[in-house]
């Protein structure tokens, strides 16, 4: 069954130009470094096992994260049939890191891949009301505003979705 | 309406066509076509449809609580809540919010209602520098222009107008050409006034009472960085925006974007439940983003009213108040996508939903100036994602604008010659058209006289002048012998007694007095399937009155149709309808014309002619006894038969008889009932017709025999096409020669 929503979350960024990597817990900080352009910003990820790769600023000043080419968070879950990403705004910064940068690099638990709207509503009603922000991120910023479609408006020209299949 | 001033009408149309219209039609389509797509694909559009109206109906219903709910939400949260009267009671509020942060530049993320108030004038008269970060609000911005269009506000400008004024306003050191540099240069300016700005401004898509949350429907990134990059976030809402609970933002969610600009959802949702909790940018830009600089953030939730509490009480127009701004009657509209908002637009709104809008919050005067673009023809009702009856909004307020009208000059002849219910003031020329029946009975009893004189040329020019009927368009031919007439000399072919089925033919205003071919090809099409048919003494569906605003006069033609029809409907008679603009009337207008029950037994008694003709043969007619369409045909369907989904009945048949089918897929053709007629439209109703001229002279599809189920289609097609065009009942008529002319 969870494969099935992992499968369907695939298509759905692949529709929106994401690009996902299927990892486990062991192997996210590689995949990571691989995906990264420097200079880049992060903000630590809240997975058992799981860090950061060296070269990631995790402390930046406003400068740097506009600077910043890549920036790399956890996000609080993902909704499998539009390819989004429920990016928390918190005070640790997740919202100015993935909105920054010209790519956003999204790492979510497979467990936290819902399968549906209906079901990413439910978890907002409950975080919302308790005072939670969050925005659904679904592709790169776009705008068709100067005549053609252009990514990259104000928010990133790119994201990445890494799912860590056990966790 | 003068001479004079539908001459000018006819100017600027002429002007907005020649400057504005390709970019807008360009985009609006690309839009509509994306929708068109998007909810094809969505199974549960019409479930998800049903659940958004019913939460704004039960919103706008509660919304004196929610109000009181969502204040305490947001307190609770840290916030403050004014509710503001109206504009200026609003901008004052603003104004203090900015002082207070003692702020020198605001950055404002896109918010239709901060331009129905003019925040950013009452901002910039304290010396605030204000920028709209929205890509498209900064070129307007800078080109000292408003919107055109609710959710693409510079729609209607072109990447090569935009390189010019960029390149005039900021004399850039590089050329920007593409739509990249275009883009990336504003992205650099706005982001130093982003970082600057110590005041962010929004609007908010929905407010929910529950948690005291905004949502902001984006795609550009620049709503979030606005809300961030500040220590200050207002947001600016009219109170129709709250929603009861999270949860509800559910169906919007999934409609909003795909009925707007065709994505199957915008880039960004922000559900946020302010202050928010993200580190403030809004400090030293070389010292690390702190996380305690989150708990100093200040938020100011303006709910703005400015009208809306009276349109919640007005029985019309409280419908409006359900719109969720998606844009999609304006890119669905045939008139809107040829001269865009700049025509089709008052103060701050426009497009379909508009005169709703405008009429609430700016007056009537505002939603005078643009009210009759809207032809009636019913594209946006299915479009609309929370099922908002636009035309009909559109025709109450032409209603109440004529009531204020004081253009009598003409009332001492005009009201001796026409029986309708109207008040004295009515313009000529709305009049005119609302009375057809009446010109029709009389032009066919004068015939062929009445014909030889309307087509003098001092009468023409006469009638150009006085009523604004444009010369270029040719006049309705009146018989002297009436579709009625001769049915009765002729009688029924098939007796009651061998028939399968028993029929009442509606003979429309048009068909019996003018067209009336058509009625007869309808006969004996009818009675071909062994149908037994009458034809009765009925008036006119109300379509014509209704349609210029005269919906007393409408109310009670409708009253009269349903007295002629009410005895056949309870024997079981089938009440048959040549025309798709009358039988829209009985499927859908009649709902706020009848009685419940009368509107029910008929709307559910009455069916298109090629409906009709289709449940025959599906229940074992022979359709030999039907004429094979001789040549592959080119089908236009009648905008209000396709909103009521019966086009495919007609191209079904003529498919199961062989035939090679078709079918146009332009929003209208645009000449609309009397629309087409009225000199101030005439240049507008065959740009409109272009559209369906390209498809029908394509190579696919020239040589095709061309059909059309509307009177005013049949009249523009051949306008446009120079060839005529017949209605399917024709093409399939038993009796109907070989005519390869047509």
């Amino acid at each position: 069954m969870e494969s099935d929503v992992l499968g369907t979350f695939e298509s759905a960024l692949q529709r929106v130009d994401v690009r996902l990597e299927r990892t486990t817990a062991a192997n996210v900080r590689g995949i990571l470094a691989e995906v990264l352009e420097p200079p880049a910003v992060g903000v630590p990820l809240p997975f058992d096992g799981v860090s950061l790769p060296e070269a990631v600023e995790t402390e930046p000043t406003p400068d740097e994260l506009e600077a910043a080419t890549t920036g790399i968070t956890a996000v609080e879950f993902a909704v499998a049939d539009y390819g989004s990403v429920a990016i928390r705004s918190s005070p640790t910064g997740e919202e100015p890191v993935s909105v920054y940068a010209d790519v956003h690099a999204a790492v979510v638990a497979a467990s936290d891949v819902l399968p549906d709207m209906e079901a990413a509503f439910e978890r907002l009603g409950t975080d919302a009301r308790g005072g939670a922000d969050t925005v659904l991120a679904t592709g790169p910023s776009a705008t068709a505003d100067m005549g053609a479609l252009v990514t990259g408006a104000h928010g990133p020209k790119a994201v990445h979705a890494v799912v860590i299949e056990d966790r | 309406m003068s001479s004079d001033s539908r001459e000018a009408k006819a100017t600027r149309i002429r002007h907005l066509l020649r400057t504005e219209g390709d970019a807008v039609e360009r985009n609006t389509r690309t839009f509509n076509r994306g929708r068109y797509d998007a909810v094809a694909e969505l199974e549960a559009y019409e479930e998800y449809r049903n659940r958004a109206r019913e939460i704004k109906e039960r919103a706008i219903e509660n919304l004196p609580e929610l109000i009181d709910e969502v204040a305490a939400a947001v307190e609770e949260n840290g916030g403050t809540v004014y509710l503001a009267d109206d504009a200026a009671d609003a901008n004052r509020y603003v104004r203090e919010v900015v002082a207070d942060a003692d702020a020198e530049t605001v950055v404002k993320s896109k918010s239709m209602t901060t331009e129905e108030l003019e925040v950013n004038d009452a901002l910039e008269a304290d010396g605030i520098d204000v920028w709209e970060t929205d890509l498209g609000e900064f070129v307007l911005q800078v080109a000292d222009e408003t919107p055109s269009h609710i959710v693409a506000p510079a729609i209607h400008k072109s990447r090569e107008g935009i390189a010019e004024l960029f390149r005039e306003r900021f004399d850039p050191d590089e050329r920007l050409e593409t739509a990249e540099d275009l883009t990336m240069f504003a992205r650099g300016f706005l982001g130093e006034r982003i970082r600057e700005a110590d005041v962010g401004v929004t609007g908010a898509n929905f407010v929910t009472a529950d948690s005291g949350s905004i949502a902001l429907v984006t795609s550009e990134g620049n709503a979030r960085k606005t809300v961030t990059a500040t220590d200050t976030q207002i947001a600016v809402a009219g109170v129709e925006k709250i929603v009861p609970t999270v949860e509800d933002l559910h169906p919007f969610v999934e409609l909003i974007g795909k009925s707007g600009t065709g994505q199957d959802v915008t880039a960004y949702v922000s559900l946020l439940t302010p202050p928010v909790d993200a580190p403030s940018l809004d400090r030293d830009p070389v010292a690390p983003l702190s996380s305690e600089s989150a708990d100093e953030r200040d938020f100011h939730l303006v709910l703005v009213d400015n009208g809306r509490t009276a349109m919640r009480e007005d029985d019309q127009l409280r419908e409006t108040l359900y719109c969720i701004r998606c844009s999609a009657c304006a890119n669905s509209c045939a008139n809107f996508q040829s001269v865009g908002g700049h025509a089709f637009g008052g103060e701050t709104y426009s497009g379909g939903i508009a005169t709703g809008w405008e009429t609430g919050v700016h007056g009537y005067d505002s939603a005078a100036e643009f009210n009759d673009l809207c032809t009636g023809c019913t594209r946006c009702v299915n479009a609309c994602p929370v099922k908002i009856d636009i035309p009909w909004i559109n025709n109450v307020v032409r209603d109440r604008l004529n009531r204020g009208g004081d253009d009598g000059r003409f009332e001492f002849v005009y009201d001796e010659l026409v029986p309708d219910e109207e008040p004295g003031g009515i313009d000529l020329q709305k009049r005119l058209f609302g009375n057809y029946e009446t010109l029709a009975k009389l032009g066919s009893a004068t015939a062929p006289v009445s014909n030889w004189v309307g087509e003098l040329g001092p009468v023409r020019a006469l009638l150009e002048r006085a009523a604004g009927v444009d010369e270029r368009r040719s006049l309705p031919e009146f018989h002297r012998e009436t579709l009625r007439d001769w049915f009765s000399a002729r009688g029924p072919s098939v007796s009651r007694a061998d028939a399968d089925r028993e029929v009442v033919l509606y003979p429309d205003a048009y068909t019996n007095y003018v067209d009336v071919d058509r009625g007869k090809a309808a006969v004996r099409v009818l009675e071909a399937l062994n149908v037994h048919v009458r034809i009765p003494a009925v008036g006119e569906s109300g379509r014509a009155p209704l349609s210029q605003g005269m919906i007393d006069t409408a109310d009670e033609r409708a009253s009269r149709v349903y007295a002629a029809l009410a005895e056949h409907v309870d024997a079981g008679r089938d009440v048959v309808v040549i025309e798709p603009s009358d039988l829209a009337m009985f499927q859908r207008e009649y709902e706020k014309l009848l009685p419940e029950r009368s509107f029910e037994r008929l709307r559910d008694g009455s069916y298109e002619i090629l409906e009709y003709v289709y449940g025959c043969l599906e229940n074992g007619a022979d359709p030999s006894a039907l004429r094979r369409p001789e040549r592959p045909v080119a089908y236009h369907a009648h905008c209000q038969q396709r909103t009521l989904g019966l086009e495919r009945y007609t191209t079904t048949v003529f498919r199961e008889l062989g035939a090679d089918v078709l079918e146009s897929d332009v929003e209208c053709c645009g000449m609309a009932g009397s629309f087409g007629y009225k000199t101030q439209y005439y240049d507008l109703s065959m740009d409109v017709g272009d559209r369906l001229r390209e498809q029908f002279t394509s190579p696919a599809a020239r040589d095709r025999l061309v059909v059309a189920s509307g009177t005013s289609c049949e009249e523009q097609l051949g306008a446009l096409l120079e060839r005529d065009a017949a209605h399917p009942v024709e093409v399939l008529d038993p009796a109907r020669r070989n005519r390869t002319d047509r």
